[in-house]
């Protein structure tokens, strides 16, 4: 099971860069998309699945993970097909194949309990992506792929360090030599504590890259501003998770190891500065791509934020994860729409979005409002119960804090937003040949109800594992 | 066994300099080469007698794709866009050179300061190691061509692949093997990206990468 959680995804990549026609290529996606959901299901509801002498293994907290980023990838791989149709003169072998091989890549990153091999996986996640990044062939683009690939590779090199390190805290004190996530924990409260300390920071600066918090973030706004909204979401919701998860497994090392306060104030610290330099950013933005790169490091700071207040706050983070990703769906997606009709990002040639794009113009502006955390949307909710935990542990300064910082963003997102949707666009635009249509607004529909319905009813299943990943991930030994 | 690493990892800091203070891309890259090739050689030393098959086989696949692959590589990119010299580094070759010996220093400082277990004691592994990291990353953000840059990287992963000297035991075949992949692939990635950008710019420096900023 667990072996073709990552293997089937690969077959349809193999199958994808054999298939010699351009416009029945693009069809495999979701083919693979619905095969991967399927095979989630059947891993997430069956018995507990392991492989490789317990180097993969589906524990509470990757149960959660998996189970977000297969429902994410599905849902894109709907959009895939009619949007690469929109571009016929384009060879889009390279890109189906990279795309069908990252869900494979995510899902190993996600079951992985060698750190090693997760780091390996989630370099690999970089590697898959960087080509789709560069689909448009523009100078751009380019740089954009330079940076993403460099940066990225630069900042997990690191984290490779940082494993390396943690490895080494152990042989210190003279324990066999390990990455195994369960011997680590295991092992935790006799590692040696100037290694684990120095560890902890790279690691965190490594995978912080490639969550994209602050100040690790500069290649975001380049790669979200260049990618095709289709693989925008993908990273802002399922890569960008899959580096959270890493991080996280460090954290529950640190836990066991009785060095929690030092975690959690590092992660508060980086969570809180990461939403003031979205926020910073975010106002005046005239880039309406970029201003989406720069809510996506704010949604990253505010996980951070939740699991480093702990407690409730934790499990409102997790619920984030999953309400933001579906939501940064809604807002990549129709943004992408609107990127396609106005052949502009820039909120100066794009006005009216509403008239022109009778459909991805209101849910452009859906995905604005639920984003920020307007009620009743599911992000209101996860916010909402970030800041009771935070209340409740009598953060009180962070709650502040956090509530301020929201609502600097809100307005500064909310001008931008504004400008694309409302007026009359300009006779240019109206010249342009792209009509909404079906098969590329109902993924975007399905995102929308998807991440509304969240904020009326978590579905109990839902619960019950949010519930046990955060019992399991905040486990004191 | 570490009497005789330690003065392979000597030749390893002093391949960092050379890739420090040269401005020609051939001496920059047949440093980082031969650094692969005496990485390849330690993990043989590393591990000691018996020999090992699977050993002797990692040792060979370092030694060939970081010392021969890799820079061949390299060195099929410098001659397809014509570039000779990192002409106009952000810091001077002198500087640099000053920088890496503080950078160095730093790290023998910092590595005092981490206990080691005392089967590693008086190794050069964790400075080295430590000192190398530095260095690529002082390449990296110091040099504006796309190649020096991803020689820098090069570098820096050397740097982390010295500190798992110490891990043998810990990092399993398969995935030193993953690494190295992952490391070949994403120097392929990044020599079709210098491509592109040869072609579409007239020349790699990535000082013509600036247009996307706020």
């Amino acid at each position: 099971m667990a072996w073709l959680l990552f293997l089937v995804p690969w077959a349809f990549a193999a199958a994808a860069s054999l298939t010699p026609s351009n416009r029945m290529r693009p069809w495999l996606v979701p083919a693979g998309g619905l095969a991967h959901l399927i095979l989630t299901g059947f891993a997430v509801s069956g018995g507990p699945v392991t492989a490789l002498q317990g180097w993969l293994a589906l524990d509470p907290l990757s149960t959660v993970v998996l189970g977000f980023i297969s429902l994410l990838f599905f849902i894109c791989s709907l959009y895939a097909p009619a949007y690469l149709a929109l571009r016929p003169e384009r060879s889009n072998r390279v890109f189906c194949t990279c795309l069908l091989a990252l869900p494979g890549m995510m899902s190993l990153v996600v079951l992985a309990h060698h750190l090693g091999l997760m780091w390996v996986a989630i370099e690999a996640t970089t590697l898959v992506t960087a080509p789709m990044l560069f689909f448009n062939h523009t100078a751009h683009s380019l740089e954009a792929t330079w940076k993403y690939l460099l940066i990225g590779s630069v900042g997990i090199a690191l984290a490779l360090l940082g494993s390396f390190f943690l490895a080494y805290s152990s042989v210190r004190e003279g324990l066999e030599p390990t990455l195994v996530l369960d011997d680590l924990i295991r092992l935790a409260p006799n590692l040696s504590r100037p290694w684990l300390h120095a560890a902890f920071v790279l690691l965190l600066v490594g995978y912080g890259t490639k969550m994209g918090l602050a100040p690790m973030h500069t290649w975001k706004p380049d790669a979200y501003g260049e990618a095709p909204g289709l693989v925008g979401a993908l990273l802002a919701g399922g890569v960008t998770s899959c580096a959270f998860l890493a991080v996280l497994r460090f954290y529950q090392i640190c836990r066991t190891a009785h060095e929690a306060a030092f975690a959690r104030e590092l992660f508060v610290f980086i969570g809180l500065f990461s939403m003031a330099v979205a926020a910073v950013f975010m106002v005046r933005q005239r880039d309406f791509k970029r201003m989406l790169a720069y809510s996506s490091v704010e949604h990253m700071g505010i996980l951070m934020l939740g699991i480093g207040i702990g407690g409730v706050a934790a499990f409102g983070a997790l619920l984030h994860m999953i309400t933001n990703g579906l939501t940064k769906g809604v807002l990549f997606l129709s943004a992408g729409n609107i990127h396609r009709a106005y052949g502009s990002k820039v909120t100066d040639d794009v006005r009216g979005a509403m008239r022109r794009l009778p459909m991805s113009g209101p849910l452009f502006l859906a995905g604005f409002l639920l984003v920020t955390g307007s009620p009743p949307g599911g992000p209101f909710i996860s916010e909402f119960t970030i800041l009771t935990g935070a209340v409740k542990a009598g953060h009180y300064t962070t709650a502040a804090l956090f509530l301020t910082l929201l609502a600097i963003v809100f307005v500064g997102m909310g001008a931008t937003v504004l400008r694309v949707v409302q007026g009359t666009p300009s006779a240019k635009a109206a010249s342009t040949t792209y009509r909404d249509r079906p098969q590329l607004v109902i993924p975007i529909v399905i995102f929308l109800i998807l991440s509304l319905s969240l904020g009326f009813v978590i579905p109990p299943p839902l619960k019950t594992a949010l519930t046990n990943a955060v019992a399991y991930l905040e486990a004191t030994p | 066994m570490h009497n005789f690493i330690d003065p392979i990892l000597v030749l390893v800091l002093l391949l960092n300099f050379v890739a420090l203070g040269a401005s020609r891309l051939r001496t920059v890259i047949q440093a980082v080469s031969a650094q692969g090739v005496l990485l390849g050689l330690t993990i043989i030393l590393a591990h000691g007698a018996p020999m090992e098959p699977l050993v002797v086989a990692m040792a060979v696949t370092t030694a060939a794709l970081k010392g021969v692959v890799i820079p061949r590589m390299l060195f099929n990119a410098i001659r397809e866009v014509v570039i000779r010299r990192e002409v106009e580094p952000i810091v001077g070759f002198i500087a640099s050179i000053f920088l890496g010996a503080a950078g160095t220093a730093l790290a023998v400082l910092f590595s005092k300061s981490l206990p080691i277990a005392p089967s590693d004691a008086g190794s050069l592994i964790v400075p080295a190691a430590l000192s190398t990291v530095l260095t690529g990353f002082l390449i990296l953000t110091t040099r504006t061509k796309a190649i020096t840059q991803v020689v820098g990287y090069l570098i820096l992963e050397n740097g982390v692949f010295i500190f798992g000297m110490l891990l043998m035991k810990a990092i399993p075949f398969l995935v030193e093997l993953g690494v190295l992949l992952d490391l070949f692939v994403a120097i392929f990635v990044m020599g079709i990206i210098i491509h592109k950008i040869s072609r579409e710019f007239d020349t790699v420096s990535t000082r013509m990468l600036s247009e996307l900023k706020e």
